[in-house]
């Protein structure tokens, strides 16, 4: 046996994996997939970590009527699996009459899993505060409100920052899943692109968009644990 | 003249355990009351009963002569009235010391921060802790760290103030100083009423000494009186237990 097998299985998969012609082709709707990526992101986060704030701040209240709600909505969403939310409100609603887009569809879902895990975060991270910082601010005459805002919740939030960058994370990650209502995220644009070039490239420059959009996400997360933890 | 603070036939219980049988305390303003008991006498009830962190089943709590258990009271204004200084400081571990004292100043007196903060140095420099008043409570010392849970209630010029305990949590060359900043406020002219287990210092700077047991004011008297000439039997053990005579 010569050298020339091993050589040309070297170049197959350098032609198959990191193939610059394929890459240069498909280049132009990856972007487009990071950019619609980052967009339904951003959404989710924004929606998931305000929609679980607010619900563990009304759960504090403990109204018990609206708790169970809470409660119901938190563990429900918590135990499915996002994309069965996806699929669901995709294929499901429009039989009632409610069809939504690719997009909203899977922004919704993941918010709701998402406010359904910072929802439980944070209500922990609020249980955790002693009961000595809310009689201390009220009887310096700070309302409910007033001590939530001023004492309990910044101790709160700084406490569950580390919980809940893992989780926000994990749960961004799942825009991919919008690829099965055929939403044109990196994952999709990528496995369409592969198929039709025959060459696994697009796979491949789909990973790397994914390192490149969650890389300076985790990196974030570990800059604002060290940024709010206060000094002792 | 009307008591500072007059506390009327005060009952309190959880579930079937009654804490307070009745129990009615005057405290005259300029005075510093002390209470002694034994651990579950419902000493610290009672005084959790006095800015109703603790709300009695029945009784009055009367803070200048208005009675602040009525419906309608506003208690947020009146516990900015009756201060309370809590064994663990219970400061904000979020906030330097000046941000622990002034954080009530700003967000309920509705200061701007200019003023709240010449107001929290003032109060800080009655501690002796204006240097520092840019600490966080987690570097500072458990003394200082309750000096700063006493200028934060001094920072809302009460016109009474409650100690729980003050010194209890305190390694013991630290008590020193939080008795220290007591009796400067006593000589001060600050009505206060103390829960705490520090006998010579009863002894020394209290005006009356209430001893307390089973939810039940049992003696009260001058200190001398109390500590010196005890009448009842369940005192007289008390303080042979702790050594007092």
């Amino acid at each position: 046996m010569n050298n020339a097998a091993p050589l040309s299985t070297l170049d197959r998969f350098v032609s198959s994996f990191f193939n610059t012609e394929v890459a240069a082709r498909y280049l132009e709707p990856m972007l487009d997939g990071m950019l619609l990526t980052v967009g339904l992101g951003l959404c989710v986060i924004a929606t998931g970590l305000v929609m679980g704030l607010m619900l563990a701040v009304v759960r504090i209240q403990h109204v018990k009527l609206v708790n169970v709600f809470i409660v119901a909505f938190a563990d429900i969403f918590r135990a499915l699996p996002p994309l069965v939310v996806i699929i669901l409100l995709f294929f499901a609603f429009p039989y009632i009459e409610l069809s939504m887009s690719a997009f909203t569809a899977t922004w919704l879902a993941l918010s709701l899993v998402l406010s359904a895990f910072t929802e439980e975060i944070f209500w922990a991270g609020m249980l955790a505060i002693p009961k000595g910082q809310w009689e201390a601010a009220r009887s310096t005459g700070l309302g409910r409100w007033a001590t939530l805002v001023h004492v309990i919740l910044p101790q709160a939030v700084r406490m569950t920052v580390p919980p809940l960058t893992n989780r926000t994370i994990a749960i961004t990650k799942g825009t991919a899943l919008g690829s099965v209502v055929a939403l044109h995220e990196v994952l999709n644009v990528s496995s369409a692109a592969s198929s039709e070039a025959g060459n696994a490239t697009p796979l491949v420059m789909g990973a790397l968009a994914y390192l490149i959009l969650f890389i300076p996400f985790v990196v974030l997360g570990r800059w604002v644990e060290t940024r709010f933890t206060w000094k002792r | 003249m009307r008591p500072a603070l007059e506390l009327r036939d005060l009952r309190k219980a959880y579930g079937p355990l009654a804490v307070l049988h009745g129990v009615s305390l005057s405290v005259p303003s300029s005075q510093l009351v002390f209470i002694i008991g034994p651990s579950g006498s419902g000493k610290s009830t009672l005084l959790r009963c006095c800015n109703l962190l603790e709300v009695p089943q029945s009784g009055a709590v009367l803070v200048d002569g208005k009675d602040i258990t009525l419906a309608g009271v506003n208690l947020n204004e009146v516990r900015q009235q009756v201060g309370m200084v809590f064994q663990s400081f219970n400061l904000y571990p979020h906030m330097t010391a000046l941000g622990n004292v002034t954080l009530a100043l700003r967000k309920v007196q509705k200061m701007d921060k200019a003023q709240a903060d010449a107001e929290g140095l003032q109060a800080l420099a009655r501690v002796g802790l204006t240097d520092k008043a840019q600490n966080y409570p987690g570097q500072l010392s458990g003394g200082q760290q309750q000096r700063v849970g006493i200028a934060r209630s001094l920072a809302l010029k009460p016109k009474i103030l409650l100690f729980d305990e003050p010194t209890s949590a305190l390694d013991p060359e630290l008590v020193g100083s939080v008795l220290q900043v007591m009796r400067e406020l006593r000589e001060s002219g600050m009505t206060m009423l103390v829960v705490s287990h520090e006998m010579g210092f009863a002894r020394a700077a209290a005006d009356h000494v209430v001893f307390m047991d089973q939810g039940q004011i049992v003696e009260q008297g001058s200190p001398q009186a109390v500590f010196d000439s005890p009448q009842h039997l369940r005192l007289r053990e008390f303080l042979a237990s702790l050594g007092q005579r």
